[in-house]
């Protein structure tokens, strides 16, 4: 199965979703991302029981951030699939990146450029 | 006689108290005081002027209670916990004594946080059982809490709150007599709706033989409407309002509500004094209804006051 | 431990507004326990300055430096070189930390990016409860454990009030009512007699009502 999905997605593999960081997403920010989002299992199928419950937290923090920084919350987000769900994952980069086109280039990066 | 108050005279005498109770306004309008005081002149014993009731600033309870007295009524004086130290508090009850203020209620106060200055801070610096306990040592010994002589001590006739209704049930009446042994005379319940818990109440109260060192007068409050009974169960914490007085109200015509809600206390009280030992007297709270605590004393039998000299 | 809470970013956005050069200062004493001050949150609180600084097109400086304490002048003087090189400094540990900092680097302006909330103790991972007032005479032993002082909303020695229903505090229902737990916890213990005693007046002179406080140690001082 070969499935497309944008390429100006960076995929960063991470054991569980759980171990993804409040730091980890600010700093794609920080360093021009348009957009993050965190795509982990189903709810109820973590293999350690609640990572992406926790990843879910964690961008709901980083949604509050952003908000305080007057960026728009929607440029993060997080995602529930399986990985046996390849046509998932792909419908969701092509959906996430048209948020993110619709949104326009970063805050941050449009200030630097300038 | 502790302080000679008629209140405590009536007590002395045998007779079943009736006391009533006046929410000082929301602003300096004395005329208001006098008003509401006209219309429970002669109806009840003393009248207990609360001190910013539910934290929301009024006129001073001490001020209210001169204008009482000025009208020929016998004030209670409301005292807090919550606004002031126990500099304040003694030096209060020495101002007030000086009015001719002669009975006082000690209470720690409603929080401010239900208040109209919920950002406020409190004070707290004792409780009401330690209030009493000062006042009756002001009383009592001549003496200031540091063992300092007054020059001139207050007599004052000490009350002090109970609510049989709040938690833990089988605390209350202990509480209530801590009260009592820190130097309480009399005592005012919450407002009573379910009687058979407060029957239960009073047996415990005298179990412990309370009735006898203390006057214990039970609190009511005549229920305006569904309404009010609804928004006392719901949203005042530690009142105890059963479903059934709520659906007789329900079960008369908007307009007869009230009427119902006086039959009811009126019932309550003639209850109360029938079959509940150890009860010495009555506290009618007709908050902002004054105008109609005469019928409920009238209907409860307890009018004319007696008069004791 | 001694529990804080993180500003709003607007507020210390605001208090470092026209200073070029700024230094997160974190503290690995109680605010890295209670999750909001030690050296992970520093490097949160910095990026998202630095953020807020791009999106502007401002100077990033934005430093991140944590602390074995600051509640403590030997760990303070670490930054004896390059404090006065900040425009400004945030510490993000207790009230202690910025006016320790502020106090050894007078030239230097220091902001606070915490708010000091309690004393207390964490009843599950990410939830504290307040526990001590520092009223500086515990009782606790007589009350089973439970301090009427810190924990009941009026601080009454002779509770509970008439507010108190259903086990919970008439200031709100997600308020424990402590005097309600205290009268559950000595009748378990076949203690409840005791506390049938009237708890004299309390002497308020070792809290704070009785001023600033400072303890001295002869046997320790140098």
């Amino acid at each position: 199965m070969r499935l497309q999905y944008p390429s100006n997605i960076k995929v960063i593999q991470l054991p569980c979703s759980g171990r993804v960081d409040i730091l980890h997403l600010l700093k794609a920010f920080e360093d021009g991302a348009d957009g993050v989002y965190v795509a982990g299992c189903k709810e109820g199928d973590c293999h350690f029981l609640t990572g992406n419950f926790k990843a879910r937290r964690k961008v709901n923090y980083v949604k509050q951030v952003l908000a305080a920084l007057g960026i728009e919350p929607e440029r993060i987000e997080m995602f529930n699939m399986s990985s046996a769900e390849g046509p998932r994952f792909a419908q969701v980069a092509r959906e996430f990146t048209q948020t993110i086109q619709e949104l326009g280039p970063s805050p941050v990066k449009t200030a630097q450029a300038a | 006689m502790k302080a000679g108050s008629n209140l405590e005279k009536v007590l002395a005498a045998g007779h079943f108290a009736v006391t009533g109770e006046l929410g000082p306004p929301r602003g300096n309008n004395a005329e208001e005081v006098r008003h509401k005081a006209h219309y429970l002149k002669g109806i009840v014993d003393s009248v207990n002027i609360t001190d910013n009731q539910t934290a929301v600033v009024r006129m001073a309870s001490w001020a209210a209670c001169k204008i009482l007295i000025d009208e020929g009524l016998e004030p209670n004086y409301q005292m807090v916990c919550r606004d002031r130290n126990r500099i304040a508090l003694m030096s209060d009850i020495l101002g007030a004594t000086a009015l001719g203020i002669k009975n006082v209620l000690c209470l720690s106060g409603d929080h401010q946080r239900f208040g109209d200055h919920p950002e406020g801070k409190n004070v707290y610096d004792l409780d009401s059982v330690q209030l009493i306990s000062i006042f009756k040592k002001m009383r009592d010994e001549g003496k200031f809490l540091n063992d300092k002589e007054l020059d001139g001590a207050p007599g004052i006739f000490i009350g002090a709150a109970a609510n049989p209704f709040a938690d833990p049930f089988t605390w209350r009446a202990v509480r209530m007599g801590k009260k009592i042994a820190a130097g309480a005379d009399f005592i005012q319940t919450q407002c009573i709706y379910n009687l058979p818990k407060f029957r239960e109440f009073m047996k415990m109260a005298v179990d412990r033989g309370l009735h006898e060192k203390c006057a214990i007068l039970a609190g009511i409050t005549p229920l305006k409407s569904v309404g009010m009974a609804k928004y006392m169960a719901k949203f005042v914490p530690g009142m105890d309002v059963p479903e059934e007085l709520v659906k007789r109200l329900q079960g008369v015509d908007k307009k007869a509500q009230g009427d119902e809600g006086i039959k009811i206390a009126i019932e309550m009280i003639q209850e109360i004094r029938e079959t509940i030992p150890g009860v010495a007297g009555v506290h009618v709270m007709a908050i902002e209804w004054e105008h109609r605590a005469k019928e409920i004393v009238e209907g409860a039998g307890l009018l004319p006051r007696p008069v004791v000299d | 431990m001694i529990v804080g809470d993180s500003k709003p970013l607007e507020e210390i956005l605001e208090m470092i507004e026209g200073k070029d050069k700024v230094l997160v200062l974190g503290c690995r004493g109680c605010v890295t326990v209670c999750n909001v001050g030690g050296e992970k949150e520093v490097g949160i609180l910095a990026t998202a300055l630095r953020i807020a600084r791009k999106k502007r097109g401002l100077p990033t400086s934005i430093e991140e430096r944590t602390l074995e304490r600051q509640c403590d002048p030997e760990y303070i003087e670490e930054l004896a070189e390059a404090a006065e090189g900040y425009d400004a400094i945030v510490s993000i540990a207790c009230g202690v930390g910025p006016q320790f900092v502020a106090e050894r680097f007078p030239k230097v302006r220091v902001f606070p990016g915490i708010n000091t909330t309690f004393i207390g103790g964490a009843l599950e991972h990410g939830v504290w409860s307040e526990r001590c007032q520092s009223c500086g005479n515990c009782l606790v032993h007589n009350f089973g454990g439970l301090c009427p002082i810190a924990r009941c909303s009026k601080s009454l020695m002779n509770g509970p009030c008439g507010g108190s229903a259903n086990k919970k505090c008439e200031i709100s229902p997600e308020v424990d009512c402590v005097w309600h737990l205290i009268v559950e916890k000595m009748a378990e213990m076949g203690r409840l007699e005791e506390l049938e005693r009237v708890w004299p007046v309390k002497n308020w002179i070792t809290s704070r009502d009785g001023g600033p406080r400072r303890r001295v140690r002869e046997d320790l001082k140098q």
